[in-house]
This record gives structure tokens, sequence and C-alpha cells, in this order.
């Protein structure tokens, strides 16, 4: 039985086949970002670094907290916590490919 | 004795006048100065700090001024006739604390004391502005603000066109527009200032053009330029907002570091296929300052982490949405009300579809706005996916 809801963002959807929101069953969001890249090859090279750290263009939330507020990737989750992976994106809509 | 003669000695019997200089000790003691005199007499001045409500207006407009009718009020007009009228209108609704100055503006001007000129608003300005002068936010002093406020648009595309629409159509009297791109025929299905017409010719022009016509009261400064780390120096500083609708990552982190360095709030925008996000990044905040940019995301994802140009798009009606709230966060900054989106981030997402506010925390340690930093510089990031598309600009410039 899943707890943990990951709202995965436009930009990452290649890497889930376009689902929008993958569920897990994890006590921590390190946990849970873990289990996602079991689950969806090559998503979790985009969220963390080499070191297992969150990149600096990407940010992840509970709720409404950032996990830097909270406890980082040890940030506890469970009883249907909702996962946000927000990376930075530049579009304006501008230029005709962007 | 006439019969107005007879009026006024019964209100000067009633009403307590107090001299121009009395009314100047009582009003930096917290009594309420009303200049009751018409639009075309204050703009020529008026006490200092008065509260101007037209002696027509006086008694349904008092109330949102003076909401107490304990309060002292002391009226005055040019000569300290009309100002008895109105202390009398005023002890009819109630208020008991109420004198009129005697003598008026013109013994006030006399005895030497404080005089401002008011920015007041052209009988063509009321009529335009007329739904903002009735709330309460806004009115004729906020409409002024408004008139006397310059934002600088980044970008006259998805999210700049309908931010610099609805800016010119508010009154905001000084509009900068950056712009480097000529104007594409896949620019129209979302870049709303444009017109298939002006396929070709710069944006800065076509934008020019539909604002001028929608509202000819405002100045457009076209900057038809790249922003860049030697040129930004020289657009920012003389603007007091900047709306931020770039399409590339280096003119955003370019855009947040000037933003930081001229001590500018900066009204962000951004939108990916049925996604937007906005947020205010106002470090130099009075009071409760916010996070930066860079707080967020301390630097740019490399080329290869970046979304791909083929990956990239956007619904046309998404960055009207974004850049509409945009618009009303930049409305709000510069009236001073209600409260800001600083260190909040907005999300919509359209498909769900789903409005959701994440928290977003100053980062302590931020190399760009952190307390007691020093501005460590610009940076030039490399360009990591603004290379156009085949469809786009470069190819169809004349």
């Amino acid at each position: 039985m899943s707890n943990v809801t990951i709202r995965i963002p436009t930009p990452l959807r290649s890497f889930t086949a376009g689902a929008g929101e993958v569920a897990v069953d994890a006590a921590t969001v390190g946990e849970a970002l873990e289990l996602l890249g079991l689950r969806h090859d090559g998503i979790l090279d985009r969220i963390l670094d080499a070191d297992g750290q969150v990149r600096g263009f990407v940010n992840i939330y509970v709720g409404e907290k950032s996990i830097r507020s909270l406890d980082g990737l040890r940030s506890p989750v469970g009883g249907s916590s909702v996962i946000s992976i927000v990376p930075a994106v530049a579009g304006g809509g501008s230029r005709g490919g962007l | 004795m006439s019969a107005r003669d007879r009026r006024l000695a019964e209100l000067r019997a009633s009403i307590p006048e107090v001299s121009p200089r009395e009314a100047r000790e009582l009003q930096q003691r917290g009594a309420v100065l009303v200049d009751v005199r018409e639009p075309d007499e204050v703009a020529q001045g008026s006490p200092e700090g008065a509260r101007r409500i037209v002696r027509g207006f006086l008694e349904l407009r008092i109330e949102e001024a003076v909401p107490d009718t304990e309060s002292a009020v002391l009226t005055l007009c040019a000569g300290g006739v009309r100002s008895l009228f109105a202390a009398e209108g005023l002890r009819q609704l109630g208020y008991r604390n109420v004198r009129s100055v005697a003598g008026g503006f013109n013994a006030w001007k006399h005895d030497g004391l404080p005089v401002e000129r008011p920015r007041t608003l052209s009988q063509e300005e009321r009529e335009r502005y007329g739904r903002h002068l009735t709330i309460p936010e806004v009115g004729e002093a906020g409409q002024a603000k408004l008139l006397d406020a310059k934002v600088l648009l980044i970008g006259a595309g998805g999210l700049g066109s309908p931010a610099a629409f609805y800016l010119a159509a508010a009154g905001v009297g000084t509009l900068g527009i950056v712009d480097d791109d000529v104007v594409d025929r896949s620019n129209l299905q979302r870049q709303i200032l444009h017109t298939d017409a002006r396929v070709g010719r710069p944006k800065v022009e076509s934008a020019r053009q539909t604002l001028e016509a929608l509202n000819p009261g405002v100045t457009i400064e076209s900057h038809p330029v790249r922003l860049t780390s030697a040129n930004v120096d020289g657009i920012l500083p003389r603007y007091d907002v900047v709306v931020d609708g770039a399409d590339n990552f280096p003119t955003r982190y370019l855009v947040n570091d000037a933003c930081i360095k001229h001590r500018k709030p900066n009204v962000h925008g951004s939108v990916y296929r049925f996604e937007g996000q906005v947020s205010v990044f106002w470090p130099s905040r009075p009071d409760r300052p916010g996070p930066c940019y860079r707080c967020l995301y301390p630097e740019p994802p490399p080329p290869e982490m970046a979304p791909s140009c083929a990956e990239a798009g956007v619904l046309g009606v998404l960055p009207g949405a974004i850049g509409l709230i945009q618009a009303v966060e930049t409305v709000k900054i510069l009236l001073g009300a209600g409260e800001p989106l600083v260190g909040r981030l907005l999300q919509y997402e359209a498909l769900e579809p789903r409005f959701t506010q994440l928290d977003l925390q100053r980062d302590p340690e931020c190399a760009y706005c952190a307390d007691g930093k020093e501005f460590p510089g610009y940076v030039d990031y490399a360009v990591s996916c603004a290379a156009p598309a085949p469809t786009t600009t470069r190819s169809s410039r004349p």
C-alpha cells in the first residue's frame, strides 16, 4: 500500500511514460526518490548529483515545505504525503521554440 | 443682510475656527486636515500631509479618510468660507471635533507653512481610470502612484505581452521593454501584443504601437537589445519594478542578480507546456525581505539537463494566465496594497487543474542576497536552450 505521492514535473515526465504522479511506499524523501529511480530509469540522475545530493536547479517539497527547511533527504514522509519535484524552468513563451 | 451673510454668521457662531498655524500644530498632533477645494485649486498646491476630498464628495468619502467620528478634523478651503460649510456638513454626519481653518489656504501660504503639489489627475485620466478611483486601495493617490511608476519588462513575448497590455491599461506611466527579437508568425499563438501584419518587425516597435493605441498616456521606452552584463546596469536602475518574462536561464540569472544589486523587486514568471510559476523575488524588501531566484536555484542547469528545445513548447493561453498574475503582483507592489507573492512560489498546473503555493525560504548563505554579502558580480552563463528552432524569427528576419 503506497503512502506517498510523488508529483513529477512536466520536464521529467519523459522518464515516467508521461505519468504526472508516482505512488510509492517510503518513510523518508530519500527513500521515496530511490524507489522512483528504481521504477523509472534515468530520472534520478536529473534530480540528484553523483554524491546523492539534490541538484542546485531542483527543489524538493513535502507538502508546501522545502526539504531544505525540513531534514533534507532524511525528511520523514507518510500518511499520504505529497512530494513535489520542482526544477528550474526558464521558459517565457518568448521564442518560437520555447 | 443677505441670506448668505446671515448663514455665514450663524456658522461662524457655531463652528470653532483655528488659525493656519494652530491647524498645523494640531495636524502634527494627529488631527486630520481635509482640503475641500476643487482639483484645479489643489493642483496649484495644498498643505503638506492634507487629505484632499472635494467639497461635493466630502460627506460621501470622509469615512474612508477618517473612520472615527471622534477624531479631530480640520477643514480648509481657499479663504475660510467653504470650509465652514464643510465643517457643518461633517458635524451633521456625526463628527464632533471639527474646526475650520480661518483664512484657508491663502492664509496658510501667507504664514509660510509647508505646501506640497499633489499629483492630480486630468479630466481624461479621471474618465479612463474611473473604475480604479472607486476602489479604496487605489483611489486618486494610488492611480497617481501608478502614473508615476516605471516598470521594466524583460521580453515582449508570451509573458511580457499580457503583462504589458494590462499594465499599460492600468496606467503604469512608464513601461520599458527589453527585447532584441523580431515578430515571427509562430509567436502570434500567444504573444498578443503583436499582429500578423507586423511579422518581421522588431518586437519592441510592435509592442509600442499596440500599447500606445490602447493608452496614449503611457510612455513606452524601447530597449531593442539582448540584456547582457555589459548593458544591464545602464537600463535597470531607473525602473521601480522588473517583470521577468525571459525565455532563457542566462537572462533570468542576470535579471535576478541585477535586481539584487539595484534593490528592485523582481516579478518572476515562467511557463512550460501546461504549467506556470510565479513569485516575487525581493531580498531588499523593506521590513520583510524575501528570497531571490538563487536562494531557490543557486545555479542554472547545465545545457544537457535543461529541457531541450524540441521538448519545449507552451499552450498559447498559459502564459496569458501567468503574465497577468505577474501584472497583478506588479500593481500591488506599486500601490503597496495587500501581501506580495514574496517567499512563495505559485504554481499553476492547467491540466489538473491545480494552483499550489510552495514556501520559499531565504538562503542565509546565498552568494548574492545574503545579508552583509558584497555583490559578487555578474556571471555570463552559456545559453543552454535559446537556440531558435527552425520556425523562429531568425530564419524569417527580412
